[in-house]
């Protein structure tokens, strides 16, 4: 298959059943988004598809041939985070740091599409990941201080 | 996981010609990926129907209702201003469904065609009645979340949002095969497991749906719908109610009242809405109603609760309808 991960044209051999989130991780050498629930429940291996949040255990790497696909290795690094990463770290919303990529990912595709969302925008559009560690309030901080970095 | 071939045709009439040859249809994959994950389905062959674009979308003809291609994601209708203008009851129908991930992939055709959430269904150690077994292990099993009303031989529950909602709305669907296309009553497109169908659905072999219809006259009534779960993401209805109806001089016509999560089908009662024809939608109307909707009901060990939820939830939908 093919596909451009990160703005970057990339190639995989995958087996049909195999999950995009399988071959980012295990094919494509980007284990940032995290493999837990494996269905659709906790978040923590949310990409973008085609500029679109989605789980990637959810999405056929066969279904995903030939699409854009952003992964949180895109966002930032350590050196230059993105302002949802700079946030989480200011807010201190990161404990075991398991669901981390997933909510920054989500995090960032709402500000992408509402730079200014308020607080129930904020939690429906994180409603779909899961923080065991009960780090929500923090989270919350985090994206609402994100926002006015980015605005 | 098992093996499986796939296919991602462009043409509705190749995709049709795949489905009568034995194919499996993948449409956002939200369900049916967790199903062969984890041995419940063993698809051979899938046909990916994404590809089709005259699926994808909805749009409304003047005096014809409300047309919504089996291929829109869910947040489409979810997030159109438009159509919750148009058709409030479907974005609230769609606004507590699932997770926004779950929406943007998920779509009309599989959200009606999604399969039931039974645990025991679910487990592929389990051999229960609906997956060829000779018992439903709900029965004597653990059963807070199967039917309190309307099961045969098997106690799983109509599992969508979306279902409850359209019914609500008269809404129709179209069905395509390679031998052609026929319409046909969304409501009758859900069967209780029974005798020799051991299945949620009544599509035949090789057939799709492509499309729901919902009527012009349905726009001109009021909706709302409720919703119990456990929590507000990603949890599906314990038990949940589609109700519209329009209110004239305070009086109310053309009732529709639809419960989910309580039945093998999206559970609608003729008796029950006909006796609210021409009530003012009061507690006593809306309470009687809801009895005649759960007459019958025959809770297992752990779920009699849903019974009082609903008797509960019908009266709060239609009493909202009326204020």
């Amino acid at each position: 298959m093919r596909l451009v991960v990160n703005g970057t044209p990339r190639e995989a051999d995958v087996r049909e059943h195999e999950s995009l989130l399988t071959v980012l991780r295990e094919r494509l050498g980007l284990p940032g988004s995290k493999n837990a629930c494996e269905q659709g429940e906790c978040g923590s291996c949310s990409v973008l598809v085609d500029g679109e949040l989605v789980c990637s255990c959810l999405v056929l790497a066969a279904a995903a041939d030939g699409r854009r696909v952003e992964t949180v290795e895109a966002l930032g690094s350590a050196e230059r985070p993105h302002p949802v990463q700079r946030a989480f770290v200011e807010a201190g919303a990161v404990q075991c740091g398991f669901c981390t990529p997933g909510f920054v990912v989500a995090a960032a595709a709402l500000l992408r599409e509402n730079p200014e969302p308020t607080d129930a925008e904020i939690r429906e559009a994180l409603a779909g990941n899961i923080c065991r560690c009960t780090g929500y309030g923090t989270i919350l901080d985090a994206v609402r201080r994100a926002a006015r970095i980015t605005t | 996981m098992s093996l499986f071939s796939y296919t991602k045709p462009r043409a509705l009439s190749e995709a049709l010609r795949l489905l009568r040859g034995g194919a499996t249809a993948l449409a956002g994959g939200t369900d049916l990926v967790t199903l062969v994950r984890h041995g419940v389905a063993r698809p051979e062959r899938l046909v990916d129907l994404t590809g089709i674009e005259g699926l994808r979308g909805w749009s409304r003809e003047k005096g014809k209702g409300i047309r919504i291609g089996a291929l829109t994601p869910l947040a489409d209708l979810e997030t159109s201003a438009q159509l919750a203008k148009l058709l409030p009851i479907v974005r609230e129908s769609l606004r507590d469904a699932a997770t926004p991930q779950i929406r943007n992939v998920g779509t009309v055709g599989g959200n009606l065609l999604q399969r039931n959430r039974c645990w025991y269904f679910r487990d592929e150690g389990v051999p229960c009645w609906l997956k060829g077994g000779t018992r439903c292990f709900a029965v004597d099993g653990e059963s807070r979340y199967h039917a309190v009303v309307g099961a045969h031989e098997c106690w799983m529950v109509s599992p969508s949002d979306l279902a409850p909602a359209l019914i609500a709305c008269d809404a129709e669907i179209e069905v395509a095969s390679s031998l052609g296309r026929r319409r046909m009553k969304l409501a009758d497109l859900f069967v209780a497991p029974q005798g020799k169908r051991r299945r949620e659905h009544a599509l035949r072999e090789g057939e799709l749906v492509a499309a729901v219809r919902v009527p012009e006259g349905a726009l001109e009534r009021r909706g709302t719908y409720l919703k119990a779960m456990e929590r507000k993401a990603w949890s599906f209805a314990i038990v949940s109610v589609a109700a519209s109806a329009r209110i004239r001089e305070g009086r109310a016509r053309d009732v529709r009242v639809v419960l989910g999560g309580v039945a093998p089908v999206p559970w609608r009662v003729a008796a029950a809405e006909k006796q609210l024809e021409g009530t003012a939608l009061d507690d006593n109307a809306c309470l009687a109603a809801a009895d005649t909707l759960l007459d019958g009901a025959t809770p297992l060990r752990d779920n009699g609760y849903k019974v009082t939820l609903a008797r509960e939830l019908v009266r709060r939908a239609l009493r909202s309808l009326a204020g």
